[in-house]
């Protein structure tokens, strides 16, 4: 990465990042719904660990850290898909169009920025699960490396967010694809063990990479590290971040050429 | 009260116009339920094998949080319409017009809980075509009063939160109040499994009530007892947050 690319990039981070710390009503839903979620989930299905099957947890709250971090951080990168949507609408794109940068700073800005939030929101349910009970198997180590993962994940997500905001160029557009996190959610292991989900669930869930994120995330937190879902989590996070940058790069180019 | 009618008719024809000239909006709350539904009961269908789990299946189970949730969505969805036309100045076109704002309060609600028997349909279709239990022509009839009930609360809520706010960036605060008083019940499951939190929030929420009304028919048989306190909840809940919609009708233009 050349030196300009990187201070450019590094500056279109701290402004997006400053701006997001400035809108905490777009913030505030990443964490909010899915630690809704996590206490219903949680509190209303806590005996499933009884289940024939379900594997040895220290609770139910444990297993389901993975799926609210999972859930957080795709709404994250629906977030940032919004928030490059508005600069798109309000003509703060345009202006970088014509600036004497590298375009592809663009992209990365916000990535930097995005990598930044999903820290966060990584160490915010990991704070939230030690303060009501959840343990971390794995120790500090596990923690840093569900820490990884996440961020990872997060890039990824954020990429394909801005990807979307790019073609589409509205906020709202991106607004309504909303409920499809929650589609791709139910279509893998995220919220319960493969073995126990309903058929064609469980056969779709073996194809869907965010089952072996969510595995791979899940790992260091319920049990001592195995190296198999974590380096498949590993994987499936790195195949997502680089599709999901690589078609950010192509739809930044697309929409350069068509400005 | 002429004039009110023909008000509340007129707001109630532009609300169903708007489905039917903008489908595309209405789409997502249509579908959304029934995603949640298809969702929960096959990831978390098992949970239904647990002892003490009284229903047929996981999906039977879950159909009425569906009809719930599609009443909740589409009040918050009158919520979000309605910041949108305070924000477009077309709501105090309405307000500096000869109409009461009863009316009008009464005309959002009407339109919210016709609505609302858009995605609760759709949703039932989906779940009898997969083989969910039939409630009974009772069961049916009082899930569909209940549900629609559901709606006109949710509005108001969402009615108040949109007078509050007079934005449509207060949505998620809007949604919030929805997936709380929906889910935070004996939604996932009944009251004996739940964790001792969450059977003691549920048993405080009158949502759950009117839960446990619509779920009548279609896991066991409708009683008099579970339909009164339904009923009971769900005008309750609507008295309430009509009051505190009221409030916020009245206090628009004051001081500004």
């Amino acid at each position: 990465m050349s030196i300009s690319l990187w201070r450019v990039s590094y500056a279109l981070a701290r402004r997006a990042l400053r701006n997001s710390l400035r809108r905490p009503q777009f913030l505030a839903p990443l964490v909010i719904f899915p630690s809704l979620f996590l206490a219903v989930n949680v509190g209303g299905l806590h005996r499933s660990t009884d289940l024939p099957g379900f594997p040895a947890v220290h609770g139910f709250l444990d297993f389901q850290l993975a799926a609210a971090l999972t859930q957080s951080l795709l709404l994250g990168g629906i977030a940032q898909g919004i928030a490059a949507a508005l600069e798109i609408e309000l003509g703060f794109f345009d202006r970088l169009a014509v600036a004497p940068i590298p375009r592809v700073a663009i992209v990365f800005g916000r990535l930097g920025a995005t990598a930044v939030i999903s820290a966060f929101q990584v160490a915010y349910f990991l704070i939230l699960g030690l303060v009501f009970g959840a343990h971390v198997a794995s120790g500090p180590g596990g923690a840093l490396l569900t820490l990884v993962l996440g961020v990872l994940a997060g890039i990824g997500f954020g990429a394909i967010g801005q990807a979307l905001a790019l073609r589409a160029r509205s906020a709202a557009t991106l607004q309504g694809i909303f409920p499809l996190v929650f589609v791709i959610l139910f279509i893998s292991t995220a919220f319960f063990p493969r073995r126990l989900l309903e058929s064609p669930i469980d056969t779709i869930a073996r194809y869907n990479p965010l089952s072996y994120l969510a595995d791979g995330i899940r790992n260091p937190i319920i049990a001592t590290v195995d190296a198999k879902p974590v380096l498949e989590g590993l994987l499936a996070g790195g195949a997502i971040t680089l599709f999901g940058v690589t078609v950010a790069v192509l739809a930044l180019r697309g929409r350069l050429r068509e400005a | 009260m002429r004039q009110s009618a023909r008000t509340i008719l007129a707001l109630t024809r532009r609300t169903m116009n708007e489905l039917v000239r903008v489908p595309t909006g209405a789409l997502p709350g249509v579908l959304a339920p029934t995603i949640f539904m298809l969702g929960l009961s096959s990831v978390f269908g098992k949970a239904a094998e647990l002892p003490g789990f009284h229903a047929p299946d996981f999906r039977t189970f879950i159909v009425p949080v569906g009809l719930i949730q599609g009443a909740g969505f589409t009040g918050a969805a009158i919520g979000v319409n309605l910041a949108r036309d305070i924000e477009q100045g077309w709501f105090d076109r309405l307000l500096v017009a000869p109409v009461s704002r009863p009316s009008l309060l009464t005309g959002i609600v009407l339109s919210a809980s016709l609505r609302a028997l858009l995605p609760g349909t759709f949703l039932l279709c989906v779940a009898f075509a997969l083989g969910v239990h039939w409630p009974g022509i009772d069961g049916l009839l009082i899930a569909y009063a209940l549900f629609m009930g559901m709606a006109a609360a949710m509005a108001c809520f969402a009615v108040a939160v949109a007078l509050k706010f007079r934005t449509q960036q207060a949505a998620p605060l809007m949604q919030m109040g929805n997936f709380i008083a929906s889910l935070f019940t004996v939604s996932y499951a009944p009251k004996a499994l739940l964790a001792g939190w969450l059977a003691t929030v549920a048993t405080y929420n009158p949502v759950t009530y009117v839960l446990g009304g619509v779920r009548q028919g279609f896991v066991s048989e409708v009683t008099w007892q579970e339909t009164w306190h339904a009923f009971a909840a769900v005008f309750g809940l609507v008295f309430l947050l009509s009051m505190l919609a009221m409030y916020g009708m009245s206090r628009v233009g004051v001081n500004e």
